[in-house]
């Protein structure tokens, strides 16, 4: 099958090919024959060689093989399993990459072997030293043949285990020190002192969010304890895109209790990793517990006001934005933000050794660029500034060098000149760098805040918007830092998915036109957020693409996701047309929407704008136009 | 080849569905000789007479799918053929002979996916088993250990995305790999060429060597992938056109 030149075979040819037909499947015949009837003798065996020799792929063949041999030499086989040491194992392995650095095998059996080793422990395999001599040990590798990757690979695995520690709870919402107001009617109010902070919600509920630095499993009850006037057990939910039990934020909600007067501001305290049990997904426990504590109360409001706050709909118009204008409001955004970040007793303790190896491989990545230009180097250096980076912001003391958010920017604008084959890895990558430059500090995620209000509403209060439009973004992050957002914008950017805006629970108003998405099973983050009323979806690529390639990544009955119902036949009501809306179905049936824009994509007839009216009875706008 | 006559018949068959053609096809003669090639243990043989294999029981169901016509299958006895072959760490055999490849975990997880009997194995573990044979640069082996390989990369992550378990892959790491796997003329294995004539044409393993089905068919869903025009869609997960993926799991 594989190799063979391609040539219009001469009658001869043909007439030897046919001959060579004939005799194999005579042979086989033959050798179906001795094998169902099970026909053991010398002569049998001897035909079977020969149909494996022109036919080395004939299983069956070589199954009858199996049985006659076993049946002629009645021999058991024993299997002696010598169990070789690790320390054996890895010398053989070191012997390998030296024979050869372009070992993929052999770099993997190491790391394998070193994680046994390093998890064993004893003093000749701590983790500093091993890890020091690896550096040194694939540095050799790196500069001899910069650019073959298996060296590179193993390097990223080194810097991995670098970097790894306990995992380490973030942020919240509502955060640390803040004063909730939940106000029971009508929409957020900005002319009160902290509009991030006030919480529109009929039940009297609100969301209580926790972000770690990673994904985490064993966030319940028994590990967190919230000390709150309503007694209750609280049930906790991961807040991943798929369900499976590990995820960065979880959430719970709690509810003001309804003997309690409006006047009073009852106080919660969180403590949490109270007690063991929230660990990450390579196993590494969340030791050290942390508290956090906010008040909430309850304010009163005009019922009429309400009424006008419904019906009215939120026209994105730029008209509508003003820069964060008044004093008093930039003043109470700061107080709010400083609150946001992680207090030092919750920053996580590095050892001293992580920031050396990191700043010595910085040099030794400048050195090798300096010398080639090869594209997983580049990569890798952003890679390491990153670190470097990362370690600063969780307490590692400095080197004496400052990076700077623009260098790893640069570098990987250089990476998508250089290696367009890999762009949207690189952009990817990008838009984490950049979201993780803009929410740095205050300052600069002020800059991005923006006050709406509708120019044809003025009676109506204004909200506040984060605006991160036009940034060529590919993917979201650095969402712990934006858990108070109501109300974002996130168009003309290049998003493909939108996973992480699961996290921002409190979204009411999200604008995602112009991007890449092109499925509604991208859309699926959504599900989660229970307080969307507004999306402007318009502008993307939905059902125009053959094939979806976000299929897989979403919960449906293809990747026999247990849990939810499924109705769609009854929803459908024998409309053939609508069969293939079944992700329009699995999206929207969770979402309770008041306003949506689809216009500029590839689906939206008249019969799927009535199929999406009945899936979401609230639906009072869409594509601009009253729809009841 | 007569030893894989019905991954031939997949092969083939699922590319004339592709390009809309399947109605060519004398589908209950199809059908009459597949369930010949079934054995009494429940799974089938390459062709009639030859031991049963998971390879060939996958390739058997399948294209009883494309035919909507898996309900001639005793679907207990098939199921049970399959889910016997689960060993202890959740790997799976690829017949009574004993040998172990992520393959045969996806051809298991595949079959009784599409029979809706995937409750007759501990998915759970023949995750685990996977996902314990997923490698440094974020591909997987034929086993723990073993280096990676576009072929049985594309089996693992088959199996993990119909058990909903895609989240055990690094999606980064390993599109980066599979990048890799691209040529400067831009092909990788199997370039296509222009399909004028679907009676007379046919796809290699690379420009100039001889036409094959098993090219053919690779070929013609590599561009019914990259959205080729006037190809039906097929599903990346199961290898067969989305309308009868579609039709197994959502209609009815």
């Amino acid at each position: 099958m594989h190799g063979i030149p391609r040539k219009a075979l001469t009658e001869e040819e043909q007439g030897a090919s046919s001959l060579k037909s004939t005799k194999l499947r005579d042979l086989q015949s033959q050798v179906l024959h001795f094998h169902h009837n099970k026909i053991y003798t010398k002569e049998a065996i001897e035909i079977s060689a020969k149909l494996l020799e022109s036919n080395p792929e004939h299983y069956t063949g070589w199954n009858y093989r199996k049985l006659a041999v076993q049946y002629r030499l009645n021999r058991r086989f024993i299997t002696a399993l010598k169990k070789i040491p690790d320390e054996e194992e890895l010398q053989y392995t070191t012997d390998m990459i030296y024979d050869n650095f372009s070992n993929y095998s052999a770099w993997h059996n190491r790391s394998v072997l070193l994680s046994n080793l390093m998890e064993k422990g004893g003093n000749r395999y701590d983790k500093e030293n091993v890890l020091g001599e690896e550096y040194e040990f694939v540095r050799n590798a790196l500069f001899t043949d910069p650019d073959d990757q298996s060296g590179w690979f193993y390097h990223l695995w080194l810097l991995d285990q670098t970097l790894k520690q306990e995992p380490v709870f973030l942020s919240s919402w509502p955060p640390n020190g803040s004063n909730l107001y939940l106000s029971l009617d009508g929409r957020l109010k900005g002319q009160q002192s902290l509009p991030i902070l006030h919480f529109q919600s009929k039940a009297r509920k609100f969301p209580l969010v926790l972000y770690f630095s990673e994904a985490v499993e064993g966030v319940s009850s028994s590990t967190v304890t919230v000390e709150y006037q309503d007694g209750d057990t609280l049930l906790w939910t991961p807040l991943s895109a798929n369900n499976f039990g590990f995820s960065q934020a979880w959430l719970t909600y709690l509810k003001f209790p309804d003997e309690v007067p409006s006047s009073e501001a009852l106080p919660v305290k969180v403590t949490i990793a109270h007690f063991p049990g929230i660990t990450s997904s390579s196993g590494m426990p969340c030791s050290q517990s942390c508290h956090i504590s906010f008040s909430v109360c309850v304010t009163s409001d005009d019922q009429e006001h309400s009424e006008v706050q419904s019906s009215h709909r939120i026209s994105w118009k730029e008209e509508n934005f003003k820069a964060r204008a008044t004093q008093s409001l930039e003043a109470n955004l700061l107080h709010s933000f400083s609150k946001l970040e992680i207090t030092k007793e919750n920053k996580p303790s590095t050892p001293k050794w992580s920031m050396e190896i990191i700043s010595t491989e910085i040099a030794h990545c400048r050195e090798l660029l300096s010398t080639t230009n090869c594209k997983i180097g580049k990569l890798t250096l952003a890679r390491l500034l990153m670190a470097h980076k990362t370690l600063i912001s969780y307490g590692s003391p400095g080197d004496g060098t400052e990076v700077h958010y623009e260098d790893i920017l640069a570098l990987y604008q250089d990476l998508m000149k250089m290696d367009p084959a890999h762009i949207c890895y690189y952009e990817d990558d990008y838009s984490l760098v950049l979201l993780k430059q803009l929410t740095s500090n205050i300052e600069s995620l002020l800059k991005r805040c923006d006050r709406y209000q509708e120019f044809s509403s003025p009676s109506t209060n204004p909200y506040l918007c984060v605006r991160l439009n036009g940034l060529s973004l590919s993917r979201i992050g650095s969402t712990e830092h934006l858990l108070w957002v109501q109300m974002l914008d996130l168009s003309h950017n290049k998003l493909r998915s939108i996973e992480g805006l699961e996290t921002l629970q409190l979204l009411s108003c999200l604008k995602l036109s112009h991007n890449r998405l092109c499925s509604f099973t991208s859309l699926e983050p959504l599900k989660k957020l229970k307080y969307l009323e507004v999306l402007d979806i318009s502008h993307n690529e939905i059902g125009a693409h053959s094939i979806d390639t976000r299929r897989y990544l979403c919960s449906s009955p293809l990747t026999h996701a247990v849990g939810g119902d499924w109705y769609f036949q009854k929803f459908v009501d024998g409309d053939v047309k609508l069969n293939n809306h079944w992700d329009a179905y699995l999206l929207f049936k969770d979402l309770n929407l008041v306003q949506l824009e689809m216009i500029g994509n590839a689906v939206g007839d008249e019969r799927f704008k009535a199929f999406l009216l009945k899936l979401m009875p609230e639906l009072k706008w869409l594509d601009g136009e009253k729809c009841r | 080849m007569e030893h894989l006559r019905l991954n031939g018949a997949y092969w083939g068959l699922t590319t004339l569905d592709v390009l809309g053609k399947l109605g060519a096809v004398d589908q209950d003669k199809v059908v009459s000789w597949i369930m010949q090639c079934q054995h009494e243990s429940g799974g089938f043989g390459g062709n009639i007479g030859h031991d049963p294999h998971v390879l060939y029981t996958l390739s058997a169901i399948q294209v009883l799918a494309l035919f909507d016509k898996i309900d001639v299958l005793d679907v207990e006895k098939v199921a049970n053929y399959i889910a016997s072959l689960q060993n202890e760490d959740g790997s799976f055999a690829g017949d009574i002979w004993g040998e172990v490849d992520t393959r045969f975990s996806y051809i298991a997880i595949c079959s009784l996916a599409l029979l809706h009997r995937l409750d007759k194995i501990n998915v759970e573990k023949a995750v685990n088993y996977i996902v314990s044979c997923k490698n440094l640069d974020g591909g997987f082996g034929c086993t723990p250990g073993a280096e990676s390989h576009a072929g049985q990369i594309f089996c693992c992550v088959g199996a993990l995305a119909i058990t909903g378990s895609l989240h055990h892959v690094d999606k980064d790491l390993l599109g980066w790999w599979l990048c890799e796997r691209q040529v400067k003329s831009g092909g990788l294995n199997g370039r296509p060429e222009k399909l004028p004539d679907v009676e007379n044409g046919g796809i290699s393993d690379r420009p100039d060597d001889a036409v094959d089905v098993f090219h053919t068919y690779f070929g013609v869903a590599g561009l019914s992938l990259l959205e080729y025009p006037g190809l039906k869609a097929i599903d990346p997960a199961y290898a067969l056109p989305v309308d009868v993926v579609n039709r197994i799991f959502l209609g009815k």
